[in-house]
């Protein structure tokens, strides 16, 4: 608990006031724009949209700016912008088979339609500072195909559920979602609330987790059958129409992760998928939310529960990094009346200690 | 209406330079942004899910005829919306339809198709080709 004080306004005010000279830097150098930052510094934006659980570009890259290039900051701001918004109708759900895709590569098939599309990709760079981008340049121009094949690009799980190697995914009951910024997250999390809690949570976190299913936490051995990403059409419904409309598109990434499952008496040995989607290109958190996603599972699987990544209570409430840096930061506020009683509280236990030492018989109460 | 929502607002604007001024209207609603809640299904073909909620701007506007138009589009560009909802309204009048279509709308589409066709050749150009033994033959 802490208590108001009063006092610091002054204080609080050129302490704001030295943060905004300090965010501006040297000012012989030009100001950076939010559209800089959202034009090249756009994976930084991709990420805070999807940790501030808000799809829009320009405000993410302009809450960049703000908080200085504090990535949980911004999401922090995005995340707060948003809650003053009034809530308009559900979008449909994107139809990620529809993606006009820009990359697209299997770890478990190396010749399937469609083929593998490298994109632009971190992928096999050698991970070199580059120093030609610290000299002013044009950046070289993508080379271009004299013609696309336009080929189709199922899903690679498709191909292994045509086999009936796949589980199936329960096609859903038609009826709205659960969603956990209306209502609390209830325990066990049914998968909708756990994707949707995973799709907004920190990329770090979920990494770790992930990792410690690889590493031996959980005893995952995944391969990625499919990452793709590109854009989706965004569909809604208006009232006053009562049919689709187009909202435009957005970028999403999309990683299903293939993981053995042992089967039981009613379910034969398959495989199991772990999906991860998230706003704009973002692999790693895609990555890491399908292997937690396939962990989380075990409970529905009835495979036994020992890891962290499995224990959904563990995983979902930690996951948040706007809720977790609200808790751990508000340490910084003044507790200065909770500080008091724990330190009286700790005097008298050590005056009681040091008699008990010094053999002095208690006071009588 | 896709079009227009995929356009931005200067594309949109630039297109309505080169046609004749839009003709008076009454907002209805708006125009006004707020959240709509995007949705995933689980392993892209199961069950939905929510994914994010995204900035969305929207607009109503009647033509001195009545027509009602709806304009609806990611982001928080009100004019961009009321101008599609603008349209929207002119593009249900048989008679001027496909002047319109002509002046604003496929001039965008063109310029859409073919920045989809230009990323689908720069990705082919980074499809591998994997050399086997058959092929180096």
């Amino acid at each position: 608990m802490y208590v108001a004080v009063k006092g610091g306004d002054a204080a609080i005010a050129a302490a704001h006031a030295w943060l905004a000279e300090q965010r501006r830097g040297d000012k012989a150098l030009p100001e950076l724009s939010a559209a800089q930052l959202q034009e090249q510094l756009g994976l930084a934006v991709d990420r805070v949209m999807a940790e501030g659980s808000c799809h829009d570009r320009e405000l993410a890259a302009l809450a960049i700016k703000q908080a200085r290039g504090d990535l949980i900051e911004a999401a922090f701001l995005l995340r707060a912008y948003r809650n003053t918004l009034t809530r308009f109708p559900a979008a449909e759900p994107v139809d990620t088979g529809a993606m006009r895709v820009r990359r697209r590569i299997s770890a478990t098939y190396k010749d399937m339609p469609g083929g593998q599309v490298l994109g632009p990709t971190f992928d096999y760079t050698h991970r070199l500072l580059d120093f030609a981008l610290l000299a002013e340049g044009e950046a070289p121009l993508a080379p271009e195909e004299a013609e696309a094949t336009g080929a189709p690009m199922p899903r690679v799980s498709e191909i292994l559920a045509q086999e009936g190697l796949m589980r199936r995914e329960p096609p859903g009951d038609g009826a709205p979602p659960p969603d956990l910024t209306r209502d609390p997250l209830p325990f066990p999390a049914p998968r909708a609330l756990r994707l949707q809690s995973l799709a907004r949570g920190d990329e770090g976190f979920l990494l770790g987790l992930g990792y410690s299913t690889q590493r031996g936490y959980g005893n995952a051995h995944p391969f990625v059958a499919e990452l793709r990403m590109g854009e989706v059409e965004v569909l809604i419904t208006p009232p006053e129409l009562g049919f689709p409309i187009s909202l435009g598109e957005i970028t999403v990434t999309e990683c299903q992760m293939v993981n053995q499952f042992a089967g039981r008496a009613d379910t034969p040995p398959q495989f199991t998928r772990g999906y991860g989607l998230s706003l704009g290109h973002s692999e790693r958190k895609a990555m890491a939310m399908a292997l937690v996603d396939r962990a989380l599972m075990a409970r529905d699987l009835g495979e036994e529960v020992t890891a962290p990544a499995q224990d959904q209570e563990f995983v979902l409430l930690h996951a948040d990094n706007v809720e977790a840096t609200g808790f751990v930061e508000h340490l910084k506020l003044p507790h200065h009346v909770d500080f008091q009683s724990e330190l009286e509280k700790l005097r008298s236990i050590r005056a009681r200690w040091e008699a008990a030492r010094d053999g002095v018989p208690e006071a009588a109460e | 209406m896709a079009v227009l929502a995929r356009a931005t607002e200067a594309e949109i604007e630039a297109a309505l330079a080169g046609a004749p001024p839009l003709p008076p209207h009454r907002r209805v609603r708006g125009p006004e942004v707020g959240l709509t809640m995007l949705r995933g299904r689980a392993g892209g073909d199961g069950e939905a899910f929510n994914l994010s909620e995204a900035t969305v701007a929207r607009c109503t506007v009647a033509l001195e005829d009545g027509t009602l138009g709806h304009g609806w589009r990611l982001g928080r560009r009100k004019r961009a919306a009321e101008w599609a909802a603008v349209l929207d309204a002119l593009l249900q009048d048989e008679a001027r339809r496909d002047a319109w279509l002509a002046q604003v709308v496929m001039p965008l589409a063109e310029a859409q198709r073919a920045a989809a066709a230009r990323d689908a050749r720069r990705a082919a150009a980074t499809e591998v080709r994997f050399a086997t033994l058959a092929a180096m033959r």
